[in-house]
């Protein structure tokens, strides 16, 4: 029982770190179906920002967060108006091709600047170790991991219902046609709504180094794991990615846990599952 | 008439043996594995520089290519360009065993000399008589240590854990049949994916079995820190448990990372850059001074192996034939960075000193302690091969 | 008849076309220390080809189509690494393997479209990948398979400069092409582009468009398995390599870059792609990733629907 405690917390932070890797491709792909597979490149400047802020420049970890956040959300903005906005109207096909090239330049010029040695990050001491709780022990990382990113969550629920910006966030994904003919701006929207994607992938990305590390090839790695929560949650949906983040990192972990031969099979067979039974996505709308 | 002609020839001949020898050198540049070519090209580069770059009165000429990563059709063909295209007298580098493998038979086939500077799967020299290796080979370790860790370390029953793919499965059998053979007993073992982000669920498992020492196999780069800092989360302490593993666990990326939760750990390592030998002060101290960096094993593999070529190029007076080249390397012994090596005439594999370290505190951080150290050690898998 | 006339123009040979095929024999005589680069330009042109069929002409795209060319890859090296190393007929049996894998997979896949197609394709292809891991005693694992020693072909050995290599290569190439091209111009494949337009018009109007699908997805599996058997033969190694993402996604790269729907597209994105990458990773080892980017950008920018589509737009239009 202690050991399935203990799987499930381990699970939930894991998957936690995903939904954050996440969250901002599911809306953005949903709203302006773009599809953006540089994602994870942003996530790779929030990590490395993180790391030279706090390593090298002696800031504080809790104070380097937001730097990332914001780092990535300008690197957004700037790329969207720029290049990207020329490609809404490409196809799919070839707004692959581009943002694969996009990920290919970032990793490139993460190995010129920073090489290609693992990154590793300074976190205070009261996130390092563990803490006992029914006499169980939890690390502190992942307990800060699940409560931040939870609290993150909920900001951003909060935003969507809440605020006249999230309505038109709201509309946007749920038809693009109808909310430009009601006369919201469209673009702005979702230049907005990239920016804070980015910038929340940003944040992901400088959580991620403590716990799965950073290289330069970050942005190529982990573009499957993002892509498997944003299919099998759905497109244009936080609770979707929410869900089906915890349920990849619940289920790797256990089934890593209790049938250890079944391993990397697991994380690939639940997804195909889920997706045979509800393609769209768990709550995706097409 | 005869002494015109054979002035003649003689100058011509002259004139060619002024060329140059040139080497192809094949790493995985770019792609994950590409930290480690990294250290090794920047070794080859210090040799250079420190010995010059003409040897037996010709000029060396360096020519990269990159693989990407594990991928043996590409390592292969480059290998057959640099032979036929561009005309090398010997390939070097070799990272990865699946691309050494298939490099191996370009070597076999084109009769040059080759030598292999990292990949450490036993059965690779076997591919092509022309070949030398200045690495390791994965049992050469594990199984000393599974010898070792039965006799002194003080651990009867053993968990191994490992990734699941050939260099992982190689280390898990050689560390078993060296504990084993000793006395030892194994309670349980587990694989798990390469390319795994977590580990808790696995070391979990180990826990339950209540181990005196855990074997650990994984590939460097992130995943040192992220078992060591699993196995702090599940409250294994190194000094309780022997937490024992190849040195890739506790190089200096992972140490760093890992911090005091790696106090503790022992380590079968061929190099570390702690050695406390003349030679090796040298060494690092030039590499940090070029680079920014501590040398790892993959630039002690380069940078033997740049002496192995420029000695066997000496021994035959520049002759670049690969079969002269390969009678030249057998046998060879030399006073490295790292100890006393010897090329096995028989295998032309590598003959080493296998040091057991542990990571002891030091300062601020942390750095790895010689605490035993067998020598003279042959890859075991193709001793038992010539039975 | 006017029906048959549109398909007997549309498949005649014009002289770009003919003139591409001339060029295709250049290497030997031009090139001739490049010719093991280009038998897996030849090879790799093949499978974009196979993956043509399906994203270019049916409209599936596929993130997982390595599988197919790995089991190829691996039916190949396994045979002649067990004595028999015959060249032909361990082509035909790649592609047999392929083809079969490939149907049975059809009958999942082609119910589905878009992310799920996609992430379905994908995950199917991590799976073997892994599987293929752990059946080490078979597939000899991340050490790739060893003992693979072919005969010779048709007389000729396989040698050092890959004179045979290209010659088994180019002409396998030409003869899938050639069948390729045959389909493309005829009512199924008019039908797949009718599919790949409006999939639930094609119901509608009486076309079974299921069982279209899985007709050219089997042939398109058949094609990259007899492309991984070539490089299997070739090279004489096979490693889990051949089963990876990486190789899926860049064969998606490599026929986007070309232009997809177009038959040639593979076939010039191979070329351009592969030559490139050559190019570049020799000058620069280590940032060559770069240099590729960059041109990937570009090209989306200057030449959308990839380069052929690019072109297309400054030929002038045919009927």
């Amino acid at each position: 029982m202690q050991s399935l405690v203990g799987v499930l917390f381990d699970g939930l932070a894991y998957g936690m770190l995903l939904f954050l890797l996440s969250a901002g491709l599911s809306v953005t792909l949903g709203m302006m179906n773009f599809v953006n597979l540089a994602h994870c490149a942003f996530a790779m400047i929030g990590g490395y920002v993180a790391v030279t802020l706090t390593n090298s420049m002696g800031w504080p970890f809790l104070a380097a967060l937001p730097m990332a956040f914001l780092a990535a959300a300008l690197v957004s903005i700037a790329l969207e108006r720029t290049l990207y906005r020329r490609l809404y109207r490409a196809s799919e096909l070839d707004q692959c091709l581009f943002t694969i090239g996009v990920v290919f330049v970032s990793i490139a010029g993460a190995a010129w600047f920073f090489g290609t040695v693992q990154q590793s990050i300074e976190t205070p001491g009261y996130l390092r170790g563990t803490f006992q709780l029914f006499g169980m022990s939890f690390a502190r990382y992942r307990a800060f991991l699940i409560a931040f990113a939870g609290a993150i969550t909920l900001a951003l629920l909060a935003g969507l219902e809440y605020t006249r910006f999230g309505a038109r966030v709201r509309a946007a994904v749920d038809n693009q046609r109808m909310a430009r003919g009601l006369g919201i701006d469209v673009d702005r929207t979702f230049a907005l709504t990239f920016a804070v994607g980015g910038g929340l992938a940003g944040l992901g990305g400088a959580l991620a180094v403590e716990m799965i590390g950073l290289d330069n090839a970050f942005a190529f790695t982990y573009l499957v794991y993002v892509l498997i929560v944003v299919a099998v949650g759905g497109l244009g949906s936080i609770g979707g990615s929410l869900l089906a983040a915890a349920l990849l990192g619940v289920s790797d972990m256990a089934g890593k846990y209790y049938v250890p031969s079944l391993g990397a099979f697991l994380i690939y067979l639940v997804m195909v599952g889920l997706l045979m039974w509800r393609p769209a996505g768990l709550f995706g709308k097409r | 008439m005869k002494v015109l002609f054979g002035a003649a020839f003689a100058l011509l001949f002259a004139a060619g043996a002024q060329a140059q020898v040139k080497v192809g050198i094949i790493l995985p540049y770019t792609g994950q594995f590409a930290d480690g070519a990294t250290q090794m090209d920047n070794a080859i580069k210090l040799y250079v520089k420190q010995h010059g770059d003409t040897v037996a009165g010709k000029k060396l000429e360096f020519i990269r290519k990159d693989t990407g990563g594990i991928a043996p059709d590409v390592a292969k063909r480059l290998a057959q360009e640099l032979v036929v295209r561009d005309k090398v007298d010997i390939l070097a580098g070799f990272l990865l065993t699946p691309n050494a493998l298939a490099a191996g038979d370009v070597s076999a086939e084109a009769k040059k000399f080759m030598v292999v500077m990292n990949a450490a799967t036993s059965i690779i020299t076997t591919k092509s008589p022309y070949m030398a290796r200045t690495s390791l080979t994965t049992p050469q370790l594990n199984q000393a240590l599974g010898d070792w860790a039965f006799k002194k370390g003080g651990v009867k029953k053993a968990y191994t854990m490992v990734s699941d793919y050939g260099p992982g499965i190689d280390a898990e059998q050689a560390f078993q049949t060296g504990f084993k053979a000793a006395g030892g007993e194994i309670v349980g073992s587990v694989r798990f994916p390469v390319a795994n982000p977590d580990f808790s669920a696995f070391v979990q498992r180990a826990k339950d079995q209540s181990p005196e020492g855990i074997f650990v196999f994984i590939p460097g780069g992130a995943q040192p820190a992220a078992l060591g800092k699993a196995f702090a989360e599940r409250g294994i302490d190194p000094k309780k448990i022997k937490v024992m593993g190849q040195l890739e666990l506790t190089d200096e990326s992972a140490r760093k990372a890992m911090g005091d939760v790696a106090l503790g750990m022992i380590t079968a390592a061929h190099y570390d850059p702690n050695f406390d030998n003349p030679k090796n002060r040298e060494f690092v101290k030039a590499y940090e001074a070029d680079y920014k960096r501590t040398p790892n094993f993959f630039s002690m593999g380069g940078y033997d192996g740049m002496h192995l070529i420029y000695e066997a190029l000496k021994k035959t007076n520049g002759n670049t034939d690969g079969q002269a080249l390969i009678d030249a390397a057998k046998g060879m012994k030399w006073d490295s960075p790292r100890g006393p090596i010897t090329i096995d005439p028989e295998t032309r594999d590598i003959i080493q000193t296998v040091y057991i370290q542990r990571v002891e505190k030091a300062g601020d951080g942390t750095r790895n302690v010689v605490i035993d150290k067998i020598e003279n050690v042959k890859d075991p898998v193709k001793e038992r091969m010539k039975k | 008849m006017a029906a048959a006339d549109i398909f007997a123009s549309r498949a005649r040979w014009r002289w770009p076309e003919l003139a591409f095929w001339a060029c295709t024999l250049l290497p030997y005589a031009v090139t001739p220390a490049y010719l093991q680069l280009a038998s897996q330009i030849a090879i790799t042109a093949l499978f974009a080809l196979s993956l043509d069929l399906i994203v270019g002409y049916a409209g599936l795209v596929s993130l997982g189509h390595a599988a197919y060319f790995g089991l190829g890859s691996y039916a190949a090296g396994l045979l002649a690494k067990h004595g028999w190393g015959e060249p032909l007929s361990g082509l035909l049996l790649a592609g047999l393997v392929g083809g079969i894998a490939g149907y049975l997979s059809s009958h999942v896949i082609v119910r589905f479209r878009h992310l799920a197609l996609i992430m379905l394709t994908l995950g199917f292809g991590l799976l073997l990948a892994e599987a293929a891991n752990s059946a080490h005693a078979i597939t000899g694992g991340a050490d790739g398979l060893q003992g693979v020693r072919m005969g010779t072909l048709l007389g000729f050995k396989f040698d050092l400069y890959g004179r045979t290599a290209y010659g088994y290569s180019l002409f396998t190439l030409f003869l899938c092409f050639l069948a390729c091209r045959r389909i493309i111009h005829s009512p199924f494949g008019l039908a797949l582009r009718g599919i790949r337009e409006n999939s639930v018009r094609m119901t509608a109007i009486g076309a079974p468009s299921r069982a279209h699908l899985r007709k050219v997805y089997t042939i398109s599996a058949v094609l990259a398995g007899i492309a991984g058997g070539l490089l299997a033969q070739t090279t004489e190694t096979v490693s889990l390599e051949v089963l990876s993402f990486g190789r899926s996604a860049d064969v998606l790269v490599i026929l986007i870059l070309g232009g997809a729907g177009r038959l040639y597209g593979g076939l010039v994105g191979a070329m351009l792609y592969m030559v490139a990458r050559d190019q570049f990773s020799g000058v620069n080892p280590q940032y060559w990733y770069f240099w590729i980017g960059l041109l990937l950008i570009g090209v989306v920018m200057f030449l959308p629907n990839g380069v052929l589509g690019g072109i297309g737009r400054f030929l002038p239009r045919r009927a």
